[in-house]
């Protein structure tokens, strides 16, 4: 089954979109917009003996973290961290965790570091947001430690130190819980499948140098975009089949037949002004390989604008940037 | 506004107990009404202008002027300001202490920090028995804070020492961290006889191993501890020479015990 973006359809987008004027080199943008969620997120720092066994660490943590539709949250790195930006000096990566309620954020966040980040030989674990409500990081785990566990309290935090059979665990008691926006997107039209994959390899290479954000799908893409429903009635959401090429021609289709591939990028932020920012370094990104390169239009998915409280209009974010 | 300065008017022979004369009390108070707060001394209650020639009005900046050997219980229970003592202090300052800071720029007397629950304490000269302790007949000593002495300490530091950061730059008596159950302290200087007698948690960071260990601590060989970058990171904070301490690689041979207790703490040998 299908985890795409978020379940959304493009129902507020027609093929009178593409009637609106907003062309960067050869690139349609489509007078539509994204419709993101409210969320809850945490981050958390993850480091290690070197950065091969943080990333080790880390993408463990983050593995099955696309969709909390069937995954519980939505995760990914963030960034490479220098040793002058970790607690113990020593190589690291930032990882955010996303979920729709505090409760489900907060089993994620233990599972996952117990599973991915406790196991992993030389990693330690720190909070990665200091203000705000506080989620159990630590705080449970250290019970592995069988009564061997020691607490530090040092310059105001507390840690725990857990005995490991490669020395000791590491762990902040708590990190940070943040409101946060979920579900960010822009789709890629494309020529054919390599046009549309090449455009989304530069944007998520110019997205990952924006703070705040993921992109929770393999690569940060996803090929499987959905619609609300399905003709069974056990599935909640089923294949996008107005942007899918291969039945153009028996569905009520939102494709050019110029477009022969298109793949989503999902944006998942601590707040509305990162998630603008991505799409927008995203979707500079795509326009500036151009039409040259097969790329067509660039769209966005929203349910009409009634379920989501973020509302990201493709055209105000180029014409911003522009 | 100059800060509010006790100064005894003359030496006395009983000790004052002056737990009434924090920035908590005396908030919003004057002078002529400070002046007749009653302090216990010996088996009486003296008025402090009595005692005192009480000079300056800001109540969140307190000096204690002159010698105050004879004075105790300063800064007990105090939340905020400052409080400094230009000599040699009593005993029990700091005594339940919940923030703020006191400095003394001499010595303290016995039980200083006792039952310290935040706020940081700073002894530029040495500090009697029981640094960090509980009161004889409580359970738990020093629960939290930061104590920095540049001096020498007396016997049974840490006694009953729950939580916290206690810094000696330099020796400490015997037995000291005796019945600890958490915290931590450092020396620079040695460590005398027994040290962790009956340690059930908590961590002692030494430069060599104490002479005379009891025999019911085991060696649990050489490490490198990552939390010790934290540490470091966190003196090198401080105006203290731990500011400069190294521990390269952040390894140290952990002994740990008192294993005829609950064997929990830790004496690090950073060499």
């Amino acid at each position: 089954m299908k985890c795409g973006n978020s379940d959304q359809a493009p129902a507020c987008m027609s093929m009178s979109a593409l009637e609106a004027k907003l062309q960067i080199n050869g690139v349609h943008i489509d007078d539509t917009f994204a419709e993101a969620f409210g969320m809850k997120a945490t981050r958390v720092l993850i480091t290690a003996h070197n950065l091969k066994w943080a990333y080790h660490s880390a993408i463990a943590m983050t593995g099955f973290a696309t969709s909390v539709i069937a995954c519980g949250c939505e995760a990914g790195i963030e960034r490479k961290l220098d040793v002058a930006e970790t607690p113990d000096r020593r190589p690291g990566v930032s990882v955010l965790l996303f979920a729709v309620s505090t409760k489900e954020l907060a089993k994620q966040l233990e599972r996952r570091v117990g599973q991915c980040v406790l196991t992993s030989p030389t990693s330690a674990c720190f909070a990665g947001i200091q203000e705000g409500e506080k989620l159990p990081l630590g705080k449970n785990l250290r019970y592995f430690g069988d009564g061997f566990q020691v607490a530090k309290l040092i310059a105001g935090k507390r840690y725990w130190r857990v005995p490991v059979m490669d020395g000791e665990f590491l762990c902040e008691e708590t990190t940070g819980l943040t409101k946060a926006v979920g579900g960010g997107n822009f789709l890629i039209l494309a020529a054919h499948q390599s046009a549309a994959l090449a455009a989304c390899e530069a944007a998520i290479e110019a997205m990952h140098k924006v703070r705040n954000v993921i992109m929770p799908f393999p690569g940060g893409v996803v090929r499987s975009g959905s619609k609300v429903g399905s003709k069974y009635k056990a599935l909640l959401a089923s294949t996008n089949d107005a942007f899918c090429p291969t039945i153009r021609g028996i569905t009520k289709t939102e494709l050019t037949p110029d477009v022969g591939a298109v793949l989503e990028i999902v944006i998942d932020g601590l707040t509305e002004a990162d998630v603008a920012a991505a799409m927008i370094a995203g979707m500079k990104a795509v326009c500036a390989l151009g039409a040259a390169k097969g790329v067509k239009r660039i769209s966005a998915g929203n349910y009409g604008g009634k379920l989501g409280p973020y509302h990201f209009h493709l055209h105000k974010l180029m014409k911003g940037a522009v | 506004m100059s800060s509010l300065t006790f100064k005894l008017k003359q030496a006395t022979l009983q000790r004052v107990d002056c737990s009434s004369l924090t920035s908590d009390h005396l908030q919003g108070k004057e002078v002529a009404e400070i002046a007749k707060i009653e302090l216990p001394v010996g088996n009486s209650n003296v008025q402090a202008g009595d005692l005192f020639n009480i000079t300056g009005r800001d109540v969140a900046k307190i000096v204690f002027a002159g010698d105050c050997a004879k004075l105790d219980r300063i800064g007990a229970a105090m939340t905020h300001g400052e409080i400094t003592l230009a000599g040699n202090c009593g005993d029990y300052v700091g005594l339940g202490m919940k923030g703020g800071t006191i400095a003394a720029k001499a010595s303290s007397g016995i039980f200083t920090a006792c039952g310290m629950r935040g706020g940081a304490i700073r002894i530029a000269g040495n500090a009697g028995d029981f640094l960090g302790g509980g009161l004889p007949g409580e359970r738990r000593g020093m629960f939290g804070g930061l104590v920095i002495v540049h001096g020498n300490v007396g016997d049974r530091a840490c006694d009953q020492m729950r939580r916290g950061m206690i810094l000696v730059e330099g020796n400490i008596g015997a037995y000291a961290c005796s019945r600890m159950s958490g915290g931590t302290i450092a020396v620079l200087g040695e460590v005398g006889a027994f040290a962790g007698f009956a340690m059930k948690r908590g961590t002692l960071i030494v430069k060599d191993l104490p002479s005379q260990l009891p025999i019911t601590f085991n060696d649990c060989g050489e490490h490198s501890l990552s939390f010790l970058t934290l540490v470091l990171a966190y003196w090198r904070t401080l105006d203290t020479r731990f500011a400069k301490f190294n521990i390269p690689n952040n390894r140290v041979r952990r002994w740990m015990g008192d294993v005829a207790n609950a064997g929990r703490g830790e004496i690090l040998v950073t060499g």
